[in-house]
């Protein structure tokens, strides 16, 4: 059975109670929504770009949607309790699909960084504009999105304003029930203007299985700059199907980083549409899949302008039962000259039991351009254990700074130091099997070998 | 071609670049010879038809009856990089053989307006003549014309014949591998070749034995209004080593002609099969009229241990190509290998590429793949390797080059890595680009013409491929090159 109907079903039943507690621009595009699904199925497994993991199956079981949108307790502390030291943020959560301010009134004047409600009293035109445009309604996964979503988070950044610090937004899965929550976030940098942000993905819960269904989009304006970097450290119930929409002009640079250190099965779709010349846009993505954590990480990045350059990195670990997967595409549209393209997937498989599937993909159009991708599978250097071993470094341990230097070409990259730092931290624990939230643990973090649990 | 500002244009280089893609198919001529052709449309009449013509058992009928009952529940494959037009398959004659008097048993049964157009080829259909050294087995059409060395290959036991032939003289060694690597469960063209193949080439190599000499089939369609099936067998039993060449022509016509041919090859403990391939169907003309869609399942099974398959292909011709050659590792210690250059111009399309499934221990696997796309083509690479749970120790390396010619074509590359195993290495480059100016200003320094110089580029370019013909498929080869990209560079 198409695991769609269960949800058309419901919007048809509570199509009213859904636009009584929604934005008028929200509930201006559900009926285009609700036509595209008419026919519409969710991928399977096997689809095109769904080679090791569908979403339809994720979508079957039966979440509660919080329609009337009633409070439902978090705890927006307990993430914080490995926080990212050194490093000041404007800070707001969303606990499931609402909206929840922090520190965000310090704001520079014009910035808006509030739920998406608010933005579309306030920036009427930019939501208008933005809102269910950029990522597109033929896409089954958006126009569920579309059809269900109440609230979201909207950030706006005017022209030719620098933001001096990242905006945070803490998101966390909240309910002691299986739910779904469609999680909308738009992102509008006008030109000139330049932002970091930061968002993390946490679950509390002790439902058996819990649903994101998340749509970003995002305009970045010309000469403008924006880098997201995108955590998740969930649980085994948690299943994310996040997808991320971008539309690049002219001399704008794009940065994403995704990192998915613990999670049930995540699959996280990046499009970028570099629609301006000189463009430049940087993908990264690290990957810590184990016992039976799914992580499949799917990017297309468009190159429409001249003289665009692109930068993919996701390097995976792979151990226990886990599952990773990289589909990227890079395409070249015709006309698109001097265009310079690189993406790399590399994957360590640590165990007989994981599995690792590589798609990386050229699709190119137009002659005077530059691409390559490269794309390697296989374990840690013996003669490198070896080599350490020799030297009286435990095996455990040689193995440790090993994975972590693979892994640190990705945390390297990360533009902002302390970020970067915290994530070595984290990936170290992760690879210890020390949870992140050990504020109230007696694990000793500085020796990863031998974790005190 | 464009040129940094900085640089100086080389000599006329956009009109060069135009001539070296420009010129025509020299192999377009029709034979007029009288052909026996079955009514256009295909059903069960017409499978049990081809069938009682060419004389098969019963359990050949009933393999063709399976493969055609599955061919009617499958639908054609669309997820290759292709356009594929509409193909009524009820349209196409699926038999045509040139009219002879008897079986041709030496060479003055043959026509000679066949032999003639062999001739024309440059195909040795006479042995005193063939200074080559090479068997030959002549197929037009849809049946084997005639096979060349048969006895002197006989002395070491090597059986080189047509598969229809194999079938009445040989049936247990055919009923034993037919259909074995190649199912026709296997993909929609599988099925109907299985189900409608006229000939092909059979080979069987014994225990022991390295053969002499290059075995290899020249494939020619001739008819109009038909389509070609042949299938290839080829068993290489323990410790023997076969290379085995294939080459295809077409007359240049405004129709579309449907190739759908299977090649499968066992090789057994330690033995070696190395196959060579220069395609160069009717490719259509400038406007991408006409030309020969070529669906083509290739596999090789390593059963042996240290067994070895290599496939090297140069693929220049046809409309569409849709071809795959593959080996399947279940041998420890079996070794896969795919070199390929594909050249498209004008309006071609290819999707060509391999598949390297490594089942057993310390497998190895080399996949080199050159794609040169020219005028308004399409040329994308699409390859497979995938290391099974219980395959330790297994190896691969794949790298995958495209070269443009020329601002309206397009190169793609889609490779498929699935890695079960926590021993295995797998490896995957692939680089896309035009022709680095700075070579051509290089040697346009050093006195050589432009044209010349793209020539010794592109040469370079694929060199490491045609390094693994045989010698007398490598000139002809490099030649094939030089002229299906006459006027395309820029």
């Amino acid at each position: 059975m198409n695991p769609l109907r269960q949800y058309l079903d419901f919007y048809d039943a509570n199509a009213e109670l859904i636009a009584a507690h929604a934005a008028p621009v929200l509930n201006d595009r559900r009926p285009e929504a609700r036509a595209a699904l008419r026919e519409a199925t969710l991928p399977a497994k096997g689809a095109p770009g769904y080679d090791i993991q569908g979403i339809d199956t994720l979508f079957e079981p039966d979440y509660g949607i919080n329609a009337s949108r009633l409070s439902i307790a978090a705890d927006t502390l307990e993430p914080f309790r490995c926080e990212v030291p050194n490093l000041s943020t404007w800070l707001g959560f969303q606990v499931n699909d609402s909206y929840i301010d922090g520190s965000m009134r310090q704001l520079p004047d014009g910035v808006m960084v509030g739920s998406l409600g608010d933005a579309a009293r306030e920036f009427p035109d930019v939501v208008a504009r933005h809102y269910a445009r950029i990522a597109p309604l033929d896409d089954a996964q958006v126009a569920l999105s579309t059809l269900l979503a109440q609230d979201g988070i909207c950030i706006y950044v005017p022209r030719g304003v620098k933001l001096a610090k990242p905006v945070q937004i803490v998101n966390i899965l909240s309910g002691n029930v299986p739910i779904m929550a469609s999680r909308r976030l738009l992102i509008v940098i006008d030109d000139d203007a330049e932002a970091q942000l930061l968002l993390c993905d946490h679950t509390q819960s002790s439902a058996p299985a819990m649903l994101i269904n998340e749509v970003v989009e995002v305009a970045v304006g010309a000469r403008a700059a924006l880098h997201i970097y995108d955590l998740e450290q969930s649980t085994p119930a948690t299943r994310r199907v996040a997808s991320l929409w971008a539309r690049q002009a002219e001399g704008s640079s794009l940065h994403h980083g995704t990192v998915t250190l613990t999670n049930g099965i995540t699959r996280n779709n990046l499009h970028v549409a570099a629609c301006g010349n000189d463009t430049e846009t940087r993908l990264l993505g690290l990957a810590i899949a184990k016992e039976r954590q799914v992580v499949d990480n799917h990017t297309t990045l468009v190159h429409q302008g001249l003289r665009g350059r692109s930068n993919q990195l996701f390097k995976y670990f792979v151990g226990d039962e886990g599952r990773g997967s990289f589909i990227g595409r890079v395409k070249v549209a015709p006309g698109a000259a001097k265009v310079e393209a690189y993406q790399s997937n590399k994957n360590i498989v640590a165990t007989a039991t994981a599995r690792v599937h590589s798609k990386p993909e050229l699709e190119i159009y137009c002659d005077d351009v530059k691409c390559s991708h490269g794309s390697s599978t296989g374990q840690l250097d013996a003669d490198a254990i070896f080599y350490m071993r020799q030297r009286g470094i435990p095996e455990a341990m040689a193995r440790m700074m090993l994975v972590q230097a693979f892994l640190s070409d990705v945390t390297d990259a990360i533009d902002i130091p302390a970020l970067a730092t915290r994530l070595r931290q984290l990936t170290e624990q992760r690879l210890g099997n020390v949870k992140a939230l050990c504020g109230d643990c007696k694990a000793d973090c500085h020796n990863p070998i031998n974790p005190k649990q | 071609m464009t040129t940094d500002n900085n640089k100086p244009t080389p000599p006329d280089s956009a009109g060069i670049i135009n001539d070296v893609t420009s010129s025509d198919y020299k192999w377009g001529f029709t034979t007029d010879i009288a052909t026996d052709i079955i009514p256009v449309g295909l059903n069960e009449e017409v499978v049990r038809t081809i069938s009682r013509l060419k004389g098969e058992p019963e359990w050949l009928l009933q393999f063709r009856l399976d493969a055609f009952k599955r061919w009617e529940k499958m639908t054609m494959p669309r997820w290759a990089h292709l356009e594929i037009p509409p193909i009524d398959f009820q349209a196409i004659s699926y038999y045509a053989a040139p009219r002879q008097r008897k079986a041709p048993g030496s060479l003055d049964d043959i026509d000679p307006e066949m032999k003639r157009t062999f001739d024309r080829l440059g195909i040795p259909l006479e042995e005193q003549k063939a200074l080559s050294g090479m068997a030959v087995d002549a197929v037009m059409d849809s049946v084997s014309v005639r096979t060349t060395y048969r006895e002197k290959l006989a002395e070491l036991g090597i059986i080189f014949c047509s598969i229809s032939e194999a079938v009445k003289e040989y049936p247990d060694l055919v009923q034993r591998y037919l259909g074995k690597v190649v199912s026709s469960r296997d993909n929609f063209f599988a099925a109907l070749n299985s189900a409608v193949f006229s000939d092909g080439s059979f080979v069987y190599i014994p225990k022991g034995v390295r053969c002499p000499m290059e075995l290899s089939t020249y494939f020619r369609i001739n008819a109009s209004g038909t389509g070609q099936f042949e299938r290839t067998l080829i068993v290489a039993d323990d410790d023997s080593y076969v290379s085995y060449l294939e080459g295809c022509t077409a007359p240049m016509r405004d129709e579309n002609q449907l190739h759908a041919a299977i090649v499968e090859i066992i090789a057994e403990t330690r033995a070696e099969v190395k196959y060579s391939t220069v395609q160069n169907w009717y490719p259509g003309d400038k406007e991408g009229r006409g030309g020969v869609y070529n669906f083509v399942t290739k596999r090789g099974l390593c059963r042996g241990d240290h067994s070895k398959i290599s496939w090297t292909q140069v693929e220049t011709g046809s409309a569409i190509t849709w071809k795959y050659p593959g080996c399947v590792l279940a041998g420890d210690g079996s070794i896969g290998e795919f070199y390929s250059v594909a050249v498209t111009n004008n309006h071609q399309q290819a999707d060509t590429g391999t598949k390297m499934i490594h089942l057993g221990n310390n497998t190895r696997s080399t996949i080199v793949s050159k794609g040169i796309s020219a005028g308004r083509s399409q040329n994308s690479y699409r390859g497979q390797v995938h290391v099974a749970a219980k395959a330790r120790g297994c190896r691969n390396y794949t790298q995958c080059d495209s070269l443009l010619l020329g601002d309206s074509c397009g190169a793609h590359t889609f490779p498929y890595i699935d890695v079960h195993n926590d021993t295995a290495v797998v490896e995957h480059e692939a680089t896309t680009s035009k022709i680095n100016e700075d070579q051509i200003f290089y040697c346009n320094q050093r006195g050589i013409p432009t044209e010349d110089a793209i020539g010794l580029i592109v040469n370079g370019y694929a060199k490491e491929v045609m390094q693994k013909l045989p010698m007398e498929f490598a000139v002809e080869a490099q030649k094939l090159l030089q002229i299906t990209l006459e006027g395309s560079i820029g």
